[in-house]
C-alpha cells in the first residue's frame, strides 16, 4: 500500500492516526463555529483573536515555571492563551464602542500589539534557564511532531464541546448574524450573543494552536464557511456543510502531511481547504462561476433566438452570425438565411407572442405581471389561458409569415 | 551615550523610526478608507513573496526580495478582488481566504526547498530582528564623518531610508488626490481624479513599506505600525494634515521608546537579557493608542456625548 492510503486508513502509525482524527475534529468545530463569524461579516476578528493568543502562551509558561512546574503542559498553555485572546476580544469591542475608530482599525491594532507583547514574552522566556527548550515557537505554525494522546484528548473534548455549543446557540446566533436590530427588538442581548459567538471562535483557536498554529487557524475558521456558502442558501445547512468541509480538509491534510516528509501539517490542511474553496467557487451549482457562465450563455441564446425569429417574422435579413448559427442548428433557417417551414411557423408564434404582450401591456393594469415582459419570457408563463384568449380576441386571427 | 551607543543602538533606532514612519503615512489613509486590514493581508503575503523570489533567483538580495514581496502583494490584491467579485463574498472573508492560503503556500514552499543554509527562517520573518542590525565599524560619533566606517553601515539602513523618502514624496506629491478620493470618491471622480488608480497606488505603496520594514521588525508587527500610530492620531484631531503629523510623531516615539525599553528596560529590573525590540515597539505603539482611546480630544463618535463615554 502506498504511504498515502496507509495514512488515509489510519494505518500509518499511532501518531499519524491521532493527528488525522484530531485534525478532522478540529476542522469540523472550526468550520461550524466560523460560519456565524462569516455570516456576521466579521471574519477577520478571528485573525486578531488568533494573534492575541501568543502573549497568553508566554505568560502561562512563565507562571507555570515560576510555580515550579515544567511549563509545557498543554492544558495550562491553552488556558493562558484563552485568557489573553478573550482580553483581545474585549479590547476590540471596547475600542469600537467607545471611540470613533472602525472595527477594522481595532482588529489590526489588537492583532499587532498583542502579537508584539507575545514576541517580547518569548524573548523573556528564551533568557530564562528553563526556557531554552520550551519550543513555544511551535505555536506560531503548529507542530504535530510528538503529539501526545492527552493532546488529542484535549482537541477531541474541546472540539466536541464547541460543536455542541454551536448547535445550542444556532438560533440566536443566526438571528443576530442576519438582522441584529430585529434580534434586539425581540429582546435578545445582541452584545452578549456577539461575545458568545466570539467565545466559540476563541475556543476553536485555542484548541487548534497545537495542530495548525495561531497564524493558520484563521484559515480554518474562514475558508470552510465561505466554501459552504456556495452550496446552500439555508443558514442551518451552511453550518453543517462548513463543518464537513473543515473536517474533510483537516483529515485529508493530516493524511497528506503524514504520507511524505517535509509536508507541514498546518499549511497542508489550509491548502486542502483552499482547493475545496476554489473547486466550489468554480463549479458549485447556482453560485459558482461555471453556473453563472452557463446561465449567461443560455440567456444570450434565448435573446438571440427570439430576436432572430422576430426578424424572420418581419422579413428582415439576419446579419448577426451567432443568431444565424443558432437558428440553423435548430433547423429554423437554411445556411443562406432563408427561413424553413418550421422557422416560419416558429417566427409566426413568436411574433404573435410579441403582439399579445403589446396588448397585455396596453390593457392590463397589474404592473407586477406586465412588468415581467423582458423580451424573452413567453406570455403563457405569465398570463392564464383565459386572459390570452381575451388578448387574441382584440388582436384578430393569426397571420402567416412570408405570405405562403 | 558614547561609542557603544553609536555601534549598537544608533542604526537600529534609525531603522525602526524610518520603518515606523514609512508605514504610518499610508496607514493614515488606509484607516480613513476602512481598509486597515489590507495592511494585515499584505504583511502576511510578504513571506510567500520573499520565498518565491529567493527560489527564483537563488540569492538573498534586497532587490529581488522587494520585487517578490511587492509582486505577492499585487497578486493578493487581484485575488481578493477576484474572490469578491466572482464569489459575491464580503471583503473581510475574501481577504481571510486569500492571505491565509498564500501564507500557507509560503510556509510549505519554505519547508520543501533547501533554504536551511541561508538566513531565511519563518520565525525571523514573523518576529523581525532589529537588534542584529548593528554598525560594526563604528567607534564613536566621529564615525558618522568617516567614509570607511559609513561604508559598513548595515544595508537595511539606506534601503529603508530610500523607501521612507519615497513614501514621503508620494504622500506630498499625491496629497490632494489622496485626500479627496479618500473622503469622497464620487467627488474625486467628478474632478477627473482616477480614484481606483489612487487606491491601488496606496495599497502598492503600503506593500513596499511593509516589505522594507519587514527586515527590521518582522511581518506581523508591521501591522501594528500601519495601524496604531495613525489610529491614535485620528483620535487627536479632526484635520487630516494634523493627523498625519501626529501619526509621524507617534511612530517616531514608538520606535525610539520601544527600542530603548527593549534594550535597557530589562536591565533596570535587574535582568541580564534584552527583550525583542520589534515586539516592544508594537507594545509602545499600542500603549499610545490606548492612551489616545482614553484621553484623546476627538475620541468619540459624533453624536455620542461625554456622559455616554463615561
Amino acid at each position: 500500500m502506498s504511504p498515502f492510503f496507509e495514512a488515509l486508513l489510519l494505518q500509518a502509525g499511532y501518531n499519524a492516526a491521532l493527528v488525522a482524527i484530531g485534525a478532522a475534529l478540529l476542522g469540523f468545530a472550526a468550520g461550524s463555529s466560523g460560519t456565524f463569524l462569516f455570516l456576521r461579516k466579521r471574519a477577520l476578528v478571528s485573525d486578531a483573536v488568533a494573534h492575541a493568543t501568543l502573549p497568553g502562551v508566554g505568560l502561562a509558561f512563565i507562571v507555570m515555571v515560576s510555580l515550579g512546574g515544567d511549563g509545557r503542559s498543554l492544558l495550562g498553555l491553552l488556558l493562558g492563551s484563552a485568557l489573553t485572546a478573550w482580553i483581545g476580544l474585549l479590547t476590540i469591542e471596547w475600542i469600537t464602542r467607545r471611540t470613533r475608530l472602525a472595527e477594522d482599525a481595532a482588529i489590526g491594532a489588537v492583532l499587532g500589539v498583542f502579537f508584539g507583547i507575545g514576541i517580547v514574552l518569548l524573548t523573556v522566556i528564551q533568557s530564562m534557564s528553563a526556557g531554552r527548550q520550551a519550543g513555544l515557537e511551535s505555536f506560531l505554525l503548529g507542530s504535530t511532531a510528538g503529539m501526545l494522546f492527552q493532546d488529542a484528548v484535549v482537541i477531541a473534548v474541546g472540539g466536541s464541546l464547541t460543536v455542541f455549543a454551536t448547535w445550542l446557540l444556532r438560533r440566536p446566533m443566526t438571528l443576530v448574524a442576519f438582522d441584529g436590530d430585529y434580534a434586539a427588538a425581540l429582546g435578545y442581548d445582541v452584545r452578549r450573543i456577539d461575545l458568545l459567538m466570539m467565545g466559540l471562535v476563541m475556543a476553536v483557536t485555542v484548541i487548534g494552536l497545537k495542530l495548525v498554529g495561531l497564524i493558520l487557524i484563521v484559515a480554518m475558521l474562514i475558508i470552510p464557511a465561505v466554501t459552504a456558502r456556495f452550496w446552500t442558501e439555508r443558514s442551518g445547512r451552511v453550518i453543517w456543510v462548513a463543518g464537513a468541509v473543515g473536517g474533510l480538509s483537516g483529515y485529508l491534510g493530516a493524511v497528506l502531511s503524514a504520507s511524505a516528509p517535509a509536508l507541514p501539517t498546518g499549511p497542508i490542511i489550509v491548502l486542502v481547504a483552499a482547493v475545496l474553496f476554489v473547486v466550489s467557487l468554480l463549479f458549485a451549482p447556482g453560485r459558482g462561476v461555471l453556473a453563472a457562465v452557463l446561465r449567461h450563455r443560455s440567456f444570450q441564446a434565448r435573446v438571440h433566438r427570439r430576436q432572430g425569429l422576430l426578424a424572420l417574422a418581419a422579413q428582415h435579413p439576419i446579419r448577426e452570425a451567432y443568431t444565424l448559427r443558432l437558428l440553423a442548428r435548430e433547423g429554423l433557417v437554411r445556411p443562406d438565411g432563408v427561413p424553413t417551414e418550421a422557422g416560419r411557423a416558429q417566427a409566426a408564434k413568436v411574433a404573435r407572442d410579441e403582439r399579445r404582450w403589446d396588448v397585455a401591456r396596453e390593457i392590463h393594469q397589474d404592473a407586477g405581471l406586465t412588468g415581467r415582459y423582458d423580451g424573452v419570457t413567453p406570455i403563457e408563463e405569465v398570463f392564464t389561458a383565459d386572459e390570452i384568449t381575451e388578448f387574441d380576441r382584440r388582436l384578430g386571427p393569426p397571420t402567416a409569415v412570408g405570405g405562403a | 551615550m558614547g561609542a557603544e551607543f553609536v555601534q549598537f543602538s544608533l542604526t537600529p533606532i534609525l531603522i525602526g523610526t524610518l520603518a515606523a514612519i514609512a508605514c504610518a503615512l499610508p496607514g493614515n489613509f488606509l484607516i480613513l478608507r476602512r481598509q486597515a486590514l489590507i495592511g494585515d493581508a499584505i504583511s502576511h503575503v510578504v513571506l510567500p513573496g520573499i520565498v518565491v523570489a529567493f527560489l527564483l533567483t537563488g540569492v538573498v538580495a534586497a532587490i529581488p526580495m522587494l520585487l517578490g514581496a511587492a509582486g505577492a502583494a499585487v497578486v493578493a490584491v487581484i485575488l481578493i478582488e477576484a474572490v469578491k467579485r466572482l464569489g459575491g463574498i464580503e471583503p473581510g472573508a475574501a481577504m481571510g481566504v486569500v492571505f491565509t492560503t498564500m501564507f500557507a503556500a509560503g510556509v510549505l514552499i519554505l519547508e520543501q526547498s533547501d533554504t536551511s543554509r541561508v538566513h531565511l527562517d519563518v520565525e525571523h520573518a514573523l518576529m523581525g530582528n532589529l537588534e542584529s542590525l548593528i554598525w560594526f565599524r563604528a567607534d564613536g560619533w566621529g564615525s558618522l564623518l568617516d567614509p570607511v566606517a559609513l561604508a559598513s553601515l548595515p544595508d537595511e539602513l539606506p534601503r529603508i531610508a530610500i523607501v521612507c523618502a519615497m513614501v514621503v514624496a508620494l504622500t506630498v506629491l499625491f496629497w490632494r488626490w489622496l485626500k479627496i478620493s479618500t473622503f469622497d470618491e464620487g467627488f474625486a471622480e467628478a474632478l477627473g481624479i482616477p480614484s481606483a488608480a489612487v487606491g491601488f497606488g496606496l495599497v502598492l505603496t503600503a506593500a513596499v513599506a511593509a516589505v522594507a520594514a519587514f527586515d527590521a521588525v518582522g511581518s506581523i508587527i508591521v501591522i501594528a505600525m500601519f495601524i496604531c500610530p495613525p489610529a491614535a492620531a485620528r483620535l487627536m484631531t479632526n484635520r487630516l494634515e494634523r493627523q498625519v503629523w501626529w501619526s509621524v510623531a507617534f511612530a517616531t516615539l514608538s520606535a525610539v521608546l520601544g527600542y530603548v525599553l527593549a534594550g535597557y528596560g530589562p536591565l533596570w529590573f535587574g535582568a541580564t537579557h534584552a527583550v525583542s525590540a520589534a515586539g516592544m515597539i508594537a507594545v509602545v505603539s499600542g500603549a499610545i493608542l490606548g492612551l489616545a482611546c482614553l484621553f484623546g480630544p476627538h475620541r468619540s463618535r459624533i453624536g455620542i456625548g461625554r456622559q455616554d463615554a463615561a
